[in-house]
């Protein structure tokens, strides 16, 4: 093995917080965040599909912006605040308006693509309450659903949305 | 773990970068905001023995306006600009193009200066720093250097950016008066890579006639395309949907695009006509308001 390989492979030490949790975790740099999530800390919620970056269904809250799991290495997550799929039921275990929004809706289907479009769907209700069908079709437009189920998607986002609303007044 | 393996460095100052650049030279990567690199590493296209993770450096994000030249940081991430309402103000295509870019998961990360030193053609922000006459500035650990579009971008993919030189900003001029800017791509799926993109930005004189006009093409050719004969005949013009027609037309014989699997020559030149009399035209209603 020649000097550099060995030094490549050599693990980084990060710390990063989950779902409010901290975790310290030894990594290879070329280890992708959503490998961290997955196979280190044992958070299987985020799930890969393409790992080029075109499905969406590796999507995550990264210091409060939804980012591909799967182009950002896991080195890059040291010090990170991320939020994924298993952080957004509460902590009594009472499930967030979207995750009803899809059960009521009938939001999903084969579920594979369901984490990424529960964290993007997310984040577009924090920036905006009432969107639109066509605002809630362009936010969720990086995110595949094979089963092609966005007419449910669609529905199950403007119902939690609707449900978000009358909570906060 | 996809990516092969590789060295992995987090300088904290731009002088380290720079020495970590003159160390490894061709063998290094800026790792900015990895969207486009990742997924190339993640296939295997790419494998970098090395890499220079920038994220960690400060004073290279940021969005400046002045009076006649706005200043982002190589480091900014797209959704900055995005929701910045003063690029709206001052540059009303940079604001419309960005969020042409990927979606809002890639604009999260991806970084300005990434995009641009990226080069693909097809790309919003090559195209529109050509459209608009924008500057690169890139320094190496001996010098700092200005580059037009026509100096930077060499062929698909390539600049003439040296193994050891970064982008340290990108510059764009802020909106003239009596001046309208547009952009508009064709895609097959909302956020997916352009078959073809066209920016215009129209001047218009006191008169109400054309002063001066840019049209850029991207997705015929490896660097984005500037047709300044359709452009040069507009001057002195008044602009309405014939002249726009009329001057766009001879554009199927000026630019020479490729097929592949999505769209043939003809309707890649098609597109080049349809888009360029759009955007010129919404360009000048634009200048019309101001």
């Amino acid at each position: 093995m020649t000097e550099k390989t060995a030094e490549s492979s050599r693990l980084k030490t990060i710390t990063l917080k989950v779902n409010q949790k901290e975790y310290t975790v030894d990594v290879e740099p070329r280890m992708l965040l959503s490998d961290v999530l997955r196979d280190e800390l044992r958070l299987t919620g985020t799930h890969v599909g393409c790992e080029h970056g075109v499905c969406g269904a590796c999507t995550i809250m990264m210091d409060g912006r939804p980012v591909r799991s799967c182009l950002v290495f896991g080195v890059q997550a040291d010090q990170a605040d991320i939020v994924t799929v298993e952080g957004l039921e509460s902590q009594d275990g009472e499930l967030h308006p979207l995750q009803n929004g899809f059960w009521e809706k009938h939001g999903l289907q084969c579920g594979f693509c369901t984490p990424g479009m529960l964290m993007t769907a997310c984040h577009l209700l924090e920036h905006n309450p009432d969107p639109s069908r066509e605002e809630i079709r362009e936010a969720i437009s990086g995110n595949l659903c094979r089963c092609t189920g966005y007419q449910g998607i669609v529905d199950a986002v403007e119902y939690a949305a609707k449900e978000m609303r009358e909570r906060a007044e | 773990m996809k990516p092969a393996a590789f060295d992995y460095y987090r300088p904290e100052t731009l002088d380290e970068v720079l020495s970590l650049l003159d160390e490894f030279g061709y063998d290094a990567k800026i790792l900015a905001g990895g969207q486009s690199l990742i997924p190339m590493m993640n296939m295997r296209l790419a494998r970098p023995p090395v890499l220079i993770d920038i994220n960690g450096v400060p004073g290279m994000t940021g969005i400046e306006v002045g009076d006649s030249e706005i200043v982002i940081g190589g480091l900014t991430r797209h959704y900055m600009v995005e929701h910045s309402a003063e690029i709206r103000d001052s540059c009303p295509m940079l604001a419309e193009g960005i969020k042409l870019i990927g979606h809002s998961q890639i604009r999260s990360r991806g970084t300005i200066g990434g995009s641009i030193v990226h080069a693909d053609p097809t790309a919003e922000l090559p195209v529109m720093l050509t459209a608009l006459g924008g500057k690169v500035t890139v320094v190496s650990s001996e010098d700092e250097r200005e580059l037009t579009p026509e100096e930077l971008f060499l062929t698909y993919m390539t600049t003439t950016i040296e193994p050891n030189e970064i982008v340290k900003s990108v510059h764009f001029p802020v909106i003239a008066e009596r001046t309208g800017h547009a952009i508009e791509e064709f895609t097959l799926r909302s956020g997916d890579f352009a078959i073809i993109i066209a920016a215009a930005s129209v001047t218009l004189d006191e008169e109400g006639l054309i002063e001066s006009a840019t049209l850029c093409i991207g997705g015929v050719d490896g660097v984005p395309v500037k047709l300044d004969d359709v452009t040069d005949e507009l001057i002195g013009q008044a602009p309405s949907d014939e002249l726009f027609a009329e001057s766009c037309a001879p554009i199927v014989d000026m630019v020479e695009p490729e097929k592949d699997i999505h769209a043939s020559v003809e309707y890649r030149k098609d597109l080049c006509v349809a888009l360029s009399r759009r955007v010129l035209k919404k360009a000048a209603d634009e200048a019309k308001l101001v």
